[in-house]
Order: structure tokens, then sequence, then C-alpha cells
């Protein structure tokens, strides 16, 4: 009894430090990253052709009010004409105070304007993984079971179309079918129910069929592994030897892919969300560099880029729960 | 690898579908339209970027959620608003606005005298329309009279109080710091919910003193793409949509699943000329440039709608100052040779030269916030370079026009000019063409006449005999000497669906006439 305790505790420090690291890692990421991406896209917004005081203005009254009179309000009322390295500075302490400052078009908080947008973002994005799980995971494992067959050929040859269309196209396909000739879905909008399929497939389609043929890879090569192998000879009927091991020992690099293709979503969000006129933060951005809103620029980037690291960690939280080798190997 | 004998191609097919015939499914029956009656749904391209008057308030006062003290005809003429009688003194200083008695905001407080002013005295801060006019003093006379003191006679006034701008709101509208935190108006709907920037939902308004709106509930939704906003249209998903590019006007009218309602808007695509610099000093050459200039192929090309050529600056739709009398603006290549060549520039294999030697190059600005914009700069730069001059196309953004007006670096610049911005154009015309020239009007050119004119129409103190004298003279000279060059007029094209009636069009965009519309039986 001593014996086993004595081996077990090694093992739980082993993975609570695997576990540890990688927050940690992620943690560091998270900062650097902030600075980073907010940083950028101050000096990106800042060096846009074009005069800031006057999109501003744009962006607030519409374009027919936009006289020089009305850039020089909005220069006036907002400070644009402090050196660049002050307003840097400014938005540098501001971050510290985990502050994102004032939109400079609707003199709203960013983080109150991001939060809302951000809400229907991820909405999307775990709608779209859903999507590509559903449709990419179980054609990928039968391919990956059946090599050579029908089912991967037709797989191969949906995923390359599917990999090839633009989003903008695909989702136009997709409203022109299912919305106005099936009459099935909302087209467009933002009441968070039917409307959602739509972009979600858009999106989802997409990173189905990278799934489908990671999926397809990772099957073939569990299914023909030694211990695949190991676990029918001992006695475990197929069913059980592929749910048992061969899922398990296939599902590390589907995650891992999905891990890498989150940007996917993301910057397929900017283009899918102004299409849909979803309420989400990609969109948010778009309207945020049309009007030079250099805070909810920087802002919108910020959360965007948050979501990543924040997408990866839970890829590598899985990856860790899945295999534990990682968290041996943490140590090793 | 065999298949597991349990794991059969039926079963895995079965797991297949399930998902997404279960994620349809449910989508499915969430979309399915609740009722015969659920809500209008108004899609177009204007977002809500926040809650303030000068910025917002075209969103609430077409939704009829808010209103102004004035209203104006499709003419631009004064109507009464939330002002049911209006009266100016002799002297034109002092105007006097009386509130409909009856009046109540959405909270249920009546709408006072006190109110107003509190709005009026938010909308004059520049640069809100409101801030052009020669206010003194805006008071509030008892509880039901707005009194307008002016420091010189200003005929525009009720044009300016019709402005979106200056809706008024209720005082529980106004955060303690002065900002608005909602909007509690006076018009027939309320707002019942609102995410900004994209949508917004009214219901009727019980209290309101007029007439029941037939239709009970309206939802607008701010669509980015014309392409989205058609396929709504067309879908069903949207009773009225706003803004349509001309290829999915083609498609919606050939399907004529929905009716496509036109109306021709006060909104002119002009080209700014710098008639400062030497080259487009002389009227012959800035002629000459207009008369190389195919509107209708233009117009038929690229608005798929050949009635959209100007003939001069201001469009049919604006009845006061349309004059069909004017000789129409129209292509004639010879005549734009002759004059060329009278101004002193010979053609040559490599274009028009002048007496010197120097080319004929000139540089156009312009932006694409209106798509068709660098289309149509494209194919003016084909037009000139047949005619021998040679022009480089930037295209940038919109305030690179107001920006090179007032550092001089502009040569031309093609732009979208809203003439009706308030119901009477006198303002625009006066910022455009008077002495100094204006940002998106006149540049390096001046005319005392017009000037003149301007002033007169603008004190408002003119006979109508007299005031149609003086639109026709500005009309006239700026038809001649073209300080501007009229390329196509705009039509607002709204796909309808086929369950409304009653549906009009405001040439103006003040409002999108809800109370008028009733459901088809």
């Amino acid at each position: 009894m001593n014996k086993t305790l004595k081996t077990m505790t090694p093992d739980i420090t082993r993975s609570r430090t695997a576990w540890t690291a990688m927050l940690l890692r992620r943690a560091i990421q998270i900062l650097a990253l902030g600075l980073l991406v907010g940083t950028v896209c101050f000096f990106m917004a800042r060096s846009l052709p074009g005069d800031m005081a006057t999109r501003i203005a744009a962006g607030r009254y519409g374009y027919d009010l936009v006289s020089n009179a009305a850039a020089d309000a909005v220069r006036l009322e907002l400070g644009l004409d402090r050196p660049l390295w002050l307003a840097l500075l400014h938005w540098w302490g501001d971050i510290v105070r985990l502050d994102l400052g004032t939109s400079l078009v609707t003199g709203h908080a960013v983080w109150r304007e991001v939060a809302h947008q951000l809400a229907a973002t991820i909405e999307l994005a775990v709608a779209s993984v859903f999507v590509a799980a559903v449709v990419g995971l179980p054609l990928g494992i039968w391919s990956g079971l059946h090599a050579g067959g029908w089912v991967d050929r037709l797989t191969l040859a949906l995923a390359v179309v599917l990999r090839a269309l633009p989003p903008f196209l695909l989702a136009v396909l997709l409203m022109v079918v299912v919305a106005v000739q099936l009459d099935a879905v909302p087209v467009a909008g933002d009441d968070h129910g039917g409307s959602l399929l739509l972009p979600a497939l858009t999106l989802g389609l997409g990173l189905a069929a990278g799934l489908a043929r990671v999926a397809r890879s990772a099957m073939r090569e569990a299914a023909a592994s030694a211990s695949f192998e190991f676990a029918r000879n001992k006695g475990l009927s197929d069913r059980q030897a592929l749910i048992r091991h061969g899922l398990r020992q296939a599902a590390t690099p589907v995650v891992a892919y999905l891990g890498v293709h989150a940007v996917f979503l993301v910057e397929g969000a900017v283009v899918v969300e102004t299409l849909f006129a979803w309420p989400g933060i990609g969109h948010a951005l778009v309207h945020a560099v049309f009007g030079r809103d250099v805070p909810m620029i920087q802002g919108a980037a910020l959360c965007m880029g948050l979501l990543f690291v924040g997408f990866n960690l839970l890829v590598d939280a899985a990856c860790l729960a899945l295999d534990p080798r990682r968290r041996m190997g943490a140590v090793a | 690898m065999t298949l597991p004998p349990d794991f059969t191609r039926r079963r895995a097919l079965q797991l297949l579908a399930a998902g997404p015939v279960t994620a349809a499914a449910s989508t499915t029956l969430l979309a399915q339209p609740a009722a015969a009656r659920a809500p209008l749904q108004i899609v177009g391209p204007w977002e809500i970027p926040g809650l303030s008057p000068a910025s917002s308030g075209h969103v609430f006062t077409r939704m009829q959620v808010t209103e102004t003290l004035m209203n104006a005809s499709d003419d631009g003429m004064p109507l009464p608003g939330l002002a049911e009688r209006w009266r100016v003194s002799d002297d034109g200083l002092a105007w006097h606005f009386t509130l409909r008695a009856a009046a109540r905001f959405h909270d249920g407080t009546a709408v006072t005298a006190a109110a107003v002013v509190r709005c009026l005295q938010a909308a004059r801060v520049a640069p809100a329309l409101l801030s052009q006019a020669p206010i003194r003093a805006v008071e509030a006379e008892g509880a039901g009279v707005v009194a307008v003191r002016l420091t010189q006679p200003y005929g525009a006034l009720p044009a300016l109080l019709a402005h979106s701008s200056t809706m008024v709101l209720a005082p529980a509208s106004y955060a303690a710091d002065g900002g608005v935190r909602s909007i509690v108006g006076s018009g027939p709907y309320r707002v019942v919910s609102m995410a900004p920037p994209q949508h917004v939902e009214a219901a009727v308004f019980e209290g309101y003193d007029g007439p029941r709106p037939a239709i009970e509930r309206v939802r607008y939704l701010a669509a980015g793409r014309s392409e989205t906003r058609a396929l709504m249209a067309e879908g069903g998903q949207a009773d009225l949509a706003y803004g349509l590019d001309p290829a999915s006007l083609v498609r919606l009218r050939k399907r004529g699943r929905v009716h496509v309602d036109t109306v021709t808007l006060p909104r002119t695509v002009i080209l700014k000329v710098n008639a400062g610099l030497p080259a487009l000093n002389d009227v012959r050459v800035r002629q000459a440039l207009s008369l190389a200039i195919d509107r209708p192929g233009i117009a038929k090309a690229l608005l798929r709608d050949p009635e959209l050529a100007a003939t001069q600056l201001f469009p049919p739709t604006m009845k006061a100052w349309h004059h069909s009398a004017l000789p129409p603006l129209k292509q004639d290549p010879e005549a734009a040779a002759r004059l060329l060549a009278e101004a002193g520039w010979q053609r040559s294999p490599e274009g028009l030269r002048d007496a010197s030697g120097q080319p004929l190059r000139l540089s156009l600005r312009t932006f694409p916030d209106r798509p068709e914009l660098p289309l149509i700069a494209s194919a003016l730069q084909e037009q000139w370079r047949q005619a021998g001059i040679a022009v480089q196309v930037g295209i940038g953004n919109s305030g690179d026009i107001p920006l090179g007006h007032r550092d001089g670096s502009l040569q031309l610049g093609l732009a979208a000019r809203n003439y009706a911005t308030v119901p009477d154009p006198t303002g625009t015309l006066m910022q455009d063409f008077g002495t100094s020239g204006g940002d998106w009007g006149a540049m390096g050119w001046r005319s005392d006449a017009v000037a003149r004119a301007l002033a007169e129409l603008s004190r408002g103190t003119s006979s109508a005999e007299r005031a149609a004298v003086l639109r026709t003279q500005v009309t006239a000279v700026l038809q001649a000497e073209l300080p501007v060059i009229p390329i196509t007029w705009y039509r607002q094209q709204v796909a309808v669906g086929r369950r409304l009636e009653g549906v009009s069009l405001d040439p103006l965009e003040r409002s999108y006439r809800l109370t008028a519309m009733r459901w088809a039986a």
C-alpha cells in the first residue's frame, strides 16, 4: 500500500507541474500579446492614410456632414494633436489599469462595447467548432478506417472544394440555397436563434474540411498502431478497441489541429460577421478601422488575440488530459 | 483494416446525419415565422453609432420614435411637427413655435417648452447643423411656446428644426453629465429594445396624440452588405430593404418576389473642380470637361438606370430648384475639342498641350464610401482620355476632399452631395457656393450674383415670386460656369415585401412613413 502511494505521489506532482507550466506559459503569452497587439494596432491605425479627425467625424455624423470645421471640433475634443508617444503612453497607462479607454465614435467605454460583441463572436466560434466536429470527425474517422473507399474519395474532393471556396462565396451560396430557396432559416440577423446557423456553417464547413483530413490520417495511424492491434489481440471487440484506444489516440492530433486553426475562426469572423450582420467583434473591428476608432481597434484586436490564446489554452488542456505521456514528459 | 462488425456503414451514416439534422431542425423551428403579425422588418445600411441626436437621430426620427419641431413636405416646404403652428415677427428676428397641447413623451410626461429648449440648446453645439443658424437665444415662453431669437433674419430656420439632430427627447433621456442614456421620444412608436450598432425594435405608443398606427411593431436591422439586404428581402425576412445595389435590383425585378419602389433623392454625384488652377480657371475648360462626359452611358452601365444621368445640378425631385427650361448638360466631343482649342490647348499624339508645350494633366480624388464612386471615376478617366485629357485617379477616404480643399492640393474631387440634408437646401448651397467656396462645393470660384441671391434667400424675407427668380438665377449661373460638374443623380431603391400596403418613400429620407402603412389583407 505504502509502495503504491509512493509511486502515485510523483505522478501527481509531475501532472500538477505540467498544468502549472502550461498555465504560466499562457499567462505570459497573454501579457505579451496584449501589449504587442495593442501597440502594433496603435501604430497601424495612426499610420493609415488620411486625416484621423475627418474619419472619426464621418463615423459620428456621416460623411454628408463632414467638413473641416467638424474635423477641427473632433480634433480639439479628442486631443488628436497630442504627440504620438504621449498618446501611446496614455494607452499603456490605461491598459495597466485594465481600462481599454473610450470609443472615439460612440463615446462609450470600449470594455462595454467589446464585451457585448465578444459574446456574439464566442457564440459563433463555438457553433462553428460544433459544426466542424459534427461534419468533419465522422467523415474523417470513417475515411481513416476505410482508406481509399468511396467515402474517403468523396471527403477528399469535398475538403478540397470547401477549403478552396472563399468564405464570402460560400456564405452567399448558403444564403441563396438554404435561406432564400429552401426558406429554412433567416438570411441574416442578430436574433441568436436561426440566424446563427448560416454563419456557423460558413465558418464550420471550412474548418470541417481540414478536420476531416487530419482525423483521417490520425485514425489511419491509430488503427495501424501496435497498441491498437494489441487491444484487439487481448480480446477486445473491434468497436471496444476503437472506442477505448483508437479514438483516444487519434484525438490528440485532431485537437492540436483545432488549436492551430482557431485563427481561421477569428479571421473568418471578420468577413462572415459583416456579411451576416452578426454583431460580433470581427464586424466591430472592420467598422472601427473605417472610422479610425483607435481605442476600439486596439480593444477589439486585443480581445481577438486573447480569444485565440484562450482557445489554445483549452486545446493544451485537452491534449494534457488526453495524453498522459505529455504530463509525464513535462518534467522528464 | 476491416470494418468492426457492429460499426456498420448504416450506423456511421446515421451518426453523420444526426448532428446536422438536429442542428438544422432546431434552428428551423426557431426560424419559423411566429405569426402573421410578426414585426415589420426594415433592413438598411445605416448603423446606430450611439444615442446622440447628432450621430443617430436619423434612426429614431425615421422610425417615428422621436419628433422634431417641424416636418417637411416632399418638396421641402415646412409642415407642422411637434409644433402645431409657428409665427415669425415682422423683422424676422423672433420665431415662436406653439407645441401640440396633448403631446406626451413615452414616459407619460407632457412635452413642455422647457424640454424642447434643453434639446435645442444641446443641438446648437458645433458641428451640429443648428449651429449654422444665427441664434441669439432659445427660450420657453410658458409651457407650450418655444421662442427662438435671432441676430439676423434666417428663413431656413424651420428647415433646420426639421433635421434629426434637433429631435426632441424627454428630460428622462439625459444622464447627469448631459449625455443621452436612453431614447424617450414623443412619436407614435416607442423603443422596446435596442442593441447598437445594429438593431432597434419599437412598438406602438398608446399615449400618442395622433391616429394609432396600423403596424404594431417595427424592427430595424443595420446590415452592411447590400447583397445581404437584397437576399433578406427576397427570402421574405425583410419587409423593407433599403440601399440595394444595381446587380441585386436586376435580380429582384426578374424574380418578382418583391416589389421595388423608387424615389429620386436630392443627392447628386458631382465633380468638384479647383477653379483656382490656371488650367481650370478658364470656364471653357470646365465646360469641355463636362461636354466630354457620357452621363447616360455612366448611368446605364454603372447605375443600371439611364434616367439618372444629370442634366443639371438639382434633380427633378427638388421641384423648387430644378428648372426644366435650363439647357441640359450633354455629351458633345466636338464642342469639347473646340472649346479646348479656343482655350489654347492643342491636341498632340501625347494628349493636350498648351502653347508652351505643357500637358493637361489632372488628378482626381474620390472615396469608396459609396461604392459606385470609384467606378464612375474610372469611367470619367477613360472618357477624358479620349478627349486628350490625362487624369490620374486616387481613391482615398471622404476626408481627403475637405482636406484638399483646405490646403489647396485638390484638383478634381468626385463625391455624392446631398443638397437636402435639411429640407431647404439654401444653407447647404451657401456653404458650397458662398464667397469663399465650400469643402464640398466651389473651389477658387466665386460669383457675387450667386452669393447675393443665396443671402437674400437665406433671410427668408422675399416673396414667393422673388424667391423663384433668385433660385433660377442661382441655377443658371451654376449651369453656365460649372464650379462643380454634375454627373448623375441618385435614386433610392427599396424592396417592399408583399405583406405590406401603403408604402411611400420619402425623398428627403426623413421618415419611413410607418404610420401610413398597413398589412395587406
